[in-house]
């Protein structure tokens, strides 16, 4: 569900970059609300907006530069910023590291150290020292990250209004911008073809290429070729996209909820006066549902992306 | 949800996280951790060898224990097995010292009654001469030598 969603409003985002305003992607998140998407309510923030402008703006990246050259600022500060987080904190607490009784701080980063060592272990037989590194900081800092989903949605446009910039885009969640996981993989994918070279050789791999895995008769080159070439391509794409859609649908529910809350209180408002408090107590509710929820999708989602690199390397260095 | 120049640098902030956990973080961790691993090994280790010591030592001290209690059992065996030769012992030379004894008292009262009668014997004939003597310096008197044989008999 969450890649419609995604590919609707990819759509709209692309519409934005340019400066168009359309409703499409407001109008796919809303049928799915079951709200219609002509009602204009006014919300319940001050500025009178549209539910299609409230996804509109949690949907818009803050970026500099025009086309392919378009820097989303949101995202590099957000990652940089969880990125220096995540190795602060692994810093102070292997800062103590001793032989003796690890506590408090060590004991939390030895345990997920070990933890994604024993996975590295269990998987690449090797030398893994630097695997157990590239799990590490893809565990910690992917975990890092998809928790800056649980912070509340409209926290960056409060710090925004409360320091003057009353419409500025700010998307707290890195791995919601396809930038940001695509970016992890292809680092993945040359890791991968790193790792296979190591192993057999240029001529080896190249040669791997055309003989694997229906055989080495030159007929067979060109087929050898397409599937590796799919092989290798689904990698990196099924781990960028796979992160990216859990993340960008998760954030999409929080947006669809909050608005729940809001449009919902606005057409019971009639009802004895209780809609908007029910209509509040419903978002609350389905709020810190989807969070408690959400909180399984931010560790899953790190461990699988921690796991999958390691088994590709791993495959990659067996011989065909 | 497009791609653009972001993804760059995306993963120029990847890679120098990775670095410094590679090159900062897990040396840090890896090696207390390992030193750490073997340390409890070692503790692993020695607290079997300190179980086995110990099971060791309690079976000898079993043994020892089972043979000072067969020993004991044999001294108070031979103990036993010895007072009672004693007392048996001891039982037998008293009946011969009481034998003995017996016997010396008996022989003593015959030696006495022996000398007794010698002696009786002496005093019969010393009387008989005396009587004798007596008689023949006087007239024989049949009654007075009646006298005389009565008083003899007597005094024998």
């Amino acid at each position: 569900m969450g890649t419609v969603i995604g590919g609707l409003c990819g759509g709209i985002d692309d519409g934005l970059g340019r400066g168009i305003a359309t409703g499409q992607c407001g109008k796919a998140a809303l049928s799915l609300a079951g709200v219609n998407q002509d009602t204009r309510i006014t919300m319940a923030s001050e500025h009178g907006q549209s539910p299609t402008d409230y996804i509109v703006h949690h949907m818009t990246h803050n970026s500099v530069g025009q086309g392919f050259w378009t820097w989303h600022v949101d995202t590099l500060v957000m990652s940089a910023v969880t990125a220096a987080f995540v190795a602060f904190l692994l810093w102070l607490g292997a800062r103590r590291a001793t032989t003796g009784v690890p506590t408090g701080l060590l004991g939390f980063v030895e345990f997920i150290y070990e933890f994604v060592d024993g996975k590295v272990g269990e998987i690449y037989h090797g030398n893994r020292s630097f695997l157990t590194a590239l799990g590490f900081t893809l565990f910690t800092w992917i975990i890092a990250m998809n928790t800056m989903d649980l912070l509340p949605l409209d926290l960056p446009s409060f710090v925004a209004a409360a320091a003057g910039h009353e419409h500025a885009f700010w998307r707290v969640l890195p791995t919601a911008d396809l930038n940001g996981t695509i970016a992890m993989a292809i680092v993945v994918l040359v890791l991968v073809i790193g790792y296979a070279i190591r192993a057999k050789g240029v001529g080896g791999y190249l040669h791997e290429w055309i003989a694997a895995p229906f055989g080495g008769h030159p007929v067979l080159w060109i087929p050898n070729l397409v599937l590796n070439a799919v092989e290798l391509l689904a990698k990196p794409v099924s781990l960028g996209m796979r992160l990216f859609g859990n993340m960008f649908a998760g954030e999409l529910l929080f947006m669809l909820i909050a608005l729940l809350g809001m449009v919902a209180g606005e057409h019971l408002s009639g009802l004895l006066g209780i809609g908007p408090a029910a209509a509040f107590f419903a978002q609350v509710l389905f709020g810190a549902g989807w969070a408690i929820f959400h909180i399984l999708i931010v560790l899953l989602q790190a461990y699988i992306f921690m796991v999958l690199p390691i088994v590709y390397i791993s495959m990659a260095e067996q011989h065909h | 949800m497009d791609i653009n120049a972001t993804f760059i640098g995306q993963i120029i902030v990847f890679l120098i996280l990775l670095w410094f956990i590679n090159r900062v973080v897990v040396p840090m961790l890896a090696k207390p951790i390992a030193a750490r691993q073997k340390k409890i090994a070692e503790g692993l280790a020695a607290a079997d060898r300190g179980q086995k010591d110990l099971d060791e030592a309690q079976a000898r001290a079993n043994d020892v224990i089972r043979e000072a209690r067969e020993r004991a059992n044999q001294i108070v065996d031979q103990a036993s097995r010895r007072s009672t030769e004693m007392v048996e012992s001891a039982k037998q030379t008293a009946s011969v010292e009481v034998e003995r004894l017996l016997a010396t008292g008996r022989q003593q009262i015959e030696l006495d009654a022996a000398r007794a009668r010698e002696e009786l014997r002496r005093d019969v004939a010393r009387l008989s001469v005396a009587t004798a003597s007596k008689l023949i310096g006087r007239e024989i008197d049949a009654a007075k030598h009646a006298d005389i044989l009565n008083q003899l008999a007597t005094e024998i």
